[in-house]
């Protein structure tokens, strides 16, 4: 392997390096179910007994692993996430312990991408017309089980005589992303469907940590290959792929 | 309008609401397909008949199933389960991915529903009381060129699904171009339900029984 040279991200020691990320700081995650989550990166947050976070992704999961663990040792205090599926996250949401901001799909990869590109926000027919617009859906639960706050009503305008509504880019504190392959240049290229959100948690932190299942030499990436560049990757995490878990039907 | 007012009709099997569903759809085609009923169409999708499946995860041009251990970890559908992909297809990333649904650039999104009214207002994402969560139906309904709505005529209480306004919350308003029912085809166009086809066997006024929204008939 050549040497390290001037910008070399990659780091030996996980812990040392999450060690940045302080209890209430917003994290955007990527990954899709547990497809493309980076699982060594979330269990470093749980390891550290990092508290409070604002987790931005897709899903919780369908287990207690990644962001269920999280969530199950009690350190998520807001969620933003299109289809949530841990039912064990629905009991601290209507139990006053979580909150959760419900954003479409589509909406949360644009927040994401706009964040990370410089776009304060953006008008989308997504949602429109819906409770996720109008200011109905419960952010928060009291412990007693009534609503104790609500998304706030978006801001709504006619383009070509149908109705938008404004969305927010997200910038995240940090951003925590798998990759298939990474080199010390933080530049990154994922696999498959395991890309899904990953590009755009990586645009949107304003530190962004990268696992990866294989180090590669500078140059083995091609200029052409690559998915996400090193601009946007602060440190890179060797995490060999370990067996697969799959996520249930 | 519940099944002791209304005598029991044998309408379509999910299978046959799937394979009618199929046959409209157009040699290249685009379509993304929701859970439920609309996961059996690609079987009965004709096979001289070439049709691109996206999933949102940033899927253009879904395969079969794997066949056991040959699963990829790597390779998922929008419900997380593993999939194939055909000769030609691409990976894009989830704001990729919704570029195309935003964008236009689906023909179809076929779906299942809750309630769909009168006007074509699409309810099928939250039950009230139960766990909400949205994926990517308000962008899919907001995008595609044509939504298209799979699901019984009926719930299972017996009571109408095609109904003169939703009252469960909506995913979007005036989406909903088609509806296809165990009992009959609906068209949506210029804000009115038209009948446009019954189920073999199926009498226009089994329909009307069991229809709450007001619609016309167009057969």
């Amino acid at each position: 392997m050549e040497g390290p040279g001037v910008i070399d991200k990659f780091r030996a020691d996980v812990l040392s390096v999450l060690a940045a990320v302080p209890s209430g700081a917003s994290v955007a995650v990527g990954g899709f179910g547990s497809s493309g989550r980076p699982d060594t990166l979330l269990d470093a947050l749980c390891d550290l007994d990092r508290r409070d976070l604002h987790l931005i992704v897709n899903n919780v999961g369908s287990d207690f692993t990644g962001v269920g663990r999280l969530l199950a040792e009690g350190r998520i205090r807001r969620l933003t996430a299109s289809f949530p599926v841990l039912p064990e996250f629905y009991d601290e949401y209507f139990a006053g312990r979580v909150e959760f901001e419900l954003v479409p799909q589509g909406t949360l990869a644009e927040r994401l991408r706009a964040g990370g590109a410089g776009i304060a926000a953006f008008f989308t027919p997504s949602g429109a017309g819906t409770m996720l617009a109008d200011g109905s859906f419960p952010l928060r639960y009291a412990a007693d089980g009534t609503p104790a706050g609500y998304l706030p009503p978006r801001e709504v305008r006619d383009f070509g005589g149908r109705e938008h509504v404004l969305e927010y880019g997200i910038v995240a504190d940090f951003g925590l992303v798998k990759a298939h392959q990474g080199d010390r240049k933080g530049n990154l290229r994922f696999r498959l469907s395991a890309r899904n959100f990953n590009p755009l948690a990586g645009m949107a932190g304003r530190r962004t940590f990268a696992e990866v299942q294989q180090l590669v030499d500078t140059g083995e990436l091609g200029p052409d290959d690559i998915h996400l560049p090193g601009v946007f990757v602060d440190d890179v995490l060797l995490a060999p792929a370990g067996p697969p878990t799959p996520d249930p039907p | 309008m519940t099944q002791d007012t209304a005598p029991a009709v044998r309408g379509l099997s999910r299978e046959r609401i799937a394979e009618r569903l199929a046959r409209d759809l157009r040699d290249g085609y685009v379509v993304n397909l929701g859970v439920g009923i609309p996961l059996l169409v690609p079987r009965y999708i004709p096979p001289d008949t070439e049709v691109i499946l996206h999933a949102e995860n940033g899927v253009l041009g879904l395969g079969p199933r794997p066949a056991p251990q040959h699963e990829d970890p790597d390779l998922t559908d929008a419900g997380k389960q593993p999939v194939t992909l055909i000769n030609g297809a691409a990976i894009v990333d989830s704001a990729m991915s919704f570029a195309i649904v935003r964008g236009g650039h689906l023909d179809v999104t076929v779906l299942g529903a809750l309630q769909v009214s009168a006007d074509g207002d699409l309810a099928n994402w939250y039950v009230p009381g139960r766990s909400p969560a949205v994926g990517g139906a308000m962008d899919l309904v907001a995008g595609a060129r044509e939504v298209w709505v799979v699901m019984e005529h009926v719930d299972r209480a017996g009571r109408p699904k095609l109904v003169e306004r939703c009252t469960f919350p909506l995913t979007g308003r005036g989406v909903v171009t088609r509806v296809y029912t165990d009992l009959a085809v609906f068209h949506v166009t210029g804000g009115r339900l038209r009948l446009t086809e019954c189920a073999p066997g199926i009498r226009p006024g089994a329909v009307r029984q069991r229809t709450a929204a007001r619609y016309v008939e167009d057969l």
